[in-house]
């Protein structure tokens, strides 16, 4: 590497790209606190039920929350508790939000690599063989599943993968997170929970291997026609060696620039794909805390959420500078 | 260029030749319909010799230094007759894992726009090396590429950079330094000089040429600029529509032009020490191949047209040292024989 280009420069470039993203943390927080202020509903409505309270004991539960006073006074309380690393409690599973939202947040994350992973691979694999012969039966494949993986919606796919793979074929569970009632220890254990992950992650998966398919190939079409391709060939550099050397390594750079944009939309696609399998992810969580009004889990949620986004972000780009040596930080 | 010209006369068959195009058709196939930007051309280049094929844009002299190697920048371009001969064996007909041995070992090539030819993403040495891999010369890899950087003029820390860290002119020393890689008995540049400064151009140019005077490389130049052919060819081939319509040592050509086209070419150029009013140049513009001209290709933008030009082919004749195409030179004792 040449001058400038060492890992100093990238660090103090991850620092400064890590300072500039807390004004936009800041903004994340305050623009989900006002939204959430203008809800209608409140919590104490959903903790005390139907069953009608006296007054002066919602106005006593309310006031025990804090929810007496002002949205400007409860925001300004908000931002200087979490500063402190506080993010609240949980009204509704009576438990810190930030223990909660973290031990969550794990599960989500284990269900979204995997399915960054398993879509990356299974796309870039595709997409590089439906290239290699555009036009064919094989792309012709590649470019159906891609329409298929677009168009279908993740939690109808979920619903099909349940019907098919646990209610008639029983080859898998439905749901859940891994099995209650079988105390699994070492291999069996990971293998049980491997099992559980299996649907959720192809549910979740497909649209992401659709883009990616549908990207490589795109991106490996444009690159193969480039000047340097025909100098490697005029070098003597074999078919697969100038596809995978020269091909490939131009064609990844916005493949790894979609991987990033994609991690923002498959938080999103989890929620869907936690819910209808019953997954205990950060998603189910927010789906719950909605239903409860469980504002600050709500909150708590966002606000990792939105911390994770921007890590993704930041590494991607680092990823994206050390695969173009042309990317100035 | 070489101190005592052999009997290298147009046309005259030759032991040594390196490089042989026997009518060789190029077709390109589009929706649009065929086109044929190498139509019949043949030619021929001997060890050790720089040959040049001129003409303007669009005259397929660049598609047919794309067809020895058979390697064009479009799919739907294809040889479909003639003989590629190297040391008298048809590359035509090799098989894809034999053509990819001939590639980058025994027929190099430096193109136009050097740094789009290199890859982006790669170190000018790793590019280096893998030519050396592909031809098993993997052992000593980074020390022949030291020594290649060292003969094109850049320092061995060049290997290290990236391509859009190096300038144009070191971008194309790196195409010539490719080139020379594998020890070739041919190197086939299109327009080497021409994406370059007019400073640069001269730099690279005698780069070139000194380099193609140690190795004794056998050079088939193309391009647009007649000041290149003057100052680094041995003879020339003059292309027109798709075809050769000129043959000729390079003195024999500025000297005593033959063809009309040829004659045109000439004029445009402007000399310094000879100021004149720039005669009007070759009026119109090349053909549109996909329905070339009947008869001579260049009838319809010749200034000598006659009525036979319009119908019939003219042969590529020998007169003197060169060789033309043209009607106008077709006198009786010249036309004994000749195919009309």
């Amino acid at each position: 590497m040449s001058a400038g280009r060492g890992t100093k420069a990238l660090g103090a470039y991850a620092l400064e790209r890590l300072v500039n993203a807390v004004p936009l943390v800041l903004g994340v927080i305050v623009v989900n606190f006002l939204l959430i202020s203008l809800a209608p509903g409140d919590p104490v409505t959903a903790l005390i039920g139907e069953f009608p309270a006296p007054p002066e004991y919602v106005e006593r539960v309310r006031a025990q929350y804090g929810l007496d006073q002002s949205v400007p006074e409860r925001l300004v309380r908000y931002l200087g508790s979490v500063v402190r690393g506080d993010l609240g409690f949980s009204f509704a599973n009576r438990q810190p939000v930030l223990d909660l939202v973290v031990q969550r947040l794990g599960r989500t994350m284990l269900l979204m690599l995997t399915t960054v992973v398993l879509a990356t691979f299974v796309g870039v694999v595709l997409g590089v063989w439906a290239a290699r012969r555009p036009n064919s039966a094989v792309d012709g494949g590649a470019t159906g599943f891609a329409l298929a993986g677009y168009s279908i919606p993740e939690f109808w796919l979920g619903q099909i993968l349940i019907l098919v793979f646990a209610v008639w074929l029983g080859w898998l569970p439905a749901g859940g997170f891994r099995s209650i009632r079988a105390e699994y220890v070492g291999l069996d254990a990971v293998w049980d929970q491997a099992r559980h992950m299996i649907l959720p992650v192809l549910a979740l998966s497909f649209r992401y291997m659709a883009i990616t398919t549908r990207l490589t190939r795109a991106s490996l079409l444009e690159v193969m026609n480039a000047d340097y391709i025909l100098a490697a060939r005029a070098r003597g550099l074999s078919e697969r060696r100038v596809l995978w050397e020269h091909g490939l390594r131009a064609a990844a750079l916005p493949i790894i620039t979609v991987i990033g944009y994609n991690f923002s939309f498959i938080v999103a696609g989890s929620a869907l794909v936690e819910t209808v399998f019953g997954w205990p992810g950060v998603g189910r969580l927010m789906y719950d805390s909605i239903f409860t009004r469980d504002y600050p889990v709500l909150l708590g949620i966002l606000l990792l959420v939105s911390i994770t986004v921007i890590l993704v972000n930041l590494v991607t780009d680092i990823a994206y500078a050390l695969a173009d040596p042309r990317v100035r930080y | 260029m070489t101190a005592s010209p052999p009997a290298r006369s147009a046309g005259a068959p030759s032991g040594d030749a390196v490089l042989e195009l026997r009518a060789v058709t190029t077709e390109i196939r589009s929706l649009r319909g065929r086109v044929r930007p190498v139509d019949g051309v043949s030619l021929t280049v001997h060890a050790g010799e720089v040959v040049g094929v001129v003409g303007e844009s669009g005259s397929g002299k660049s598609m047919t230094a794309f067809s020895v190697l058979q390697l064009f920048p479009t799919k739907a371009a294809r040889v479909i007759a003639g003989e590629v001969l190297l040391a008298g064996r048809d590359l035509l007909t090799l098989r894809p894992e034999a053509l990819r041995r001939v590639r980058g070992r025994e027929v190099a090539m430096i193109f136009q726009d050097a740094a789009s030819y290199l890859n982006p993403v790669l170190t000018v040495g790793a590019q280096l090396e893998q030519q050396l891999q592909a031809h098993d010369m993997a052992r000593g890899a980074e020390a022949r590429v030291a020594e290649l950087l060292r003969d094109v003029g850049l320092t061995p820390e060049v290997a290290k950079r990236y391509p859009h860290e190096l300038s144009g002119g070191q971008c194309q020393r790196v195409g010539i330094a490719s080139a020379l890689a594998c020890s070739p008995a041919l190197v086939i540049a299109d327009e080497p000089t021409t994406a370059l400064d007019v400073t640069i151009q001269a730099q690279v140019l005698r780069l070139l040429a000194r380099l193609q005077r140690e190795h004794d490389l056998a050079l088939l130049l193309i391009t647009h600029d007649l000041g290149v052919v003057a100052e680094v060819c041995d003879r020339v081939y003059v292309m027109y529509a798709g075809q050769i319509v000129e043959e000729a040592p390079v003195e024999r050509l500025f000297a005593e032009p033959q063809h009309p086209y040829t004659q045109g070419l000439l004029a445009g150029v402007l000399d310094l020490l000879d100021p004149k009013p720039i005669q009007a140049a070759i009026k119109g513009s090349v053909p549109d191949l996909r329905d070339p001209p009947s008869g001579c290709r260049f009838h319809p933008r010749c200034p000598h047209v006659m009525p036979r030009c319009s119908s019939d082919v003219p042969p590529l004749l020998l007169r003197g040292e060169s060789r033309s195409a043209c009607w106008l030179h077709d006198d009786p004792d010249a036309s004994q024989g000749a195919p009309t």
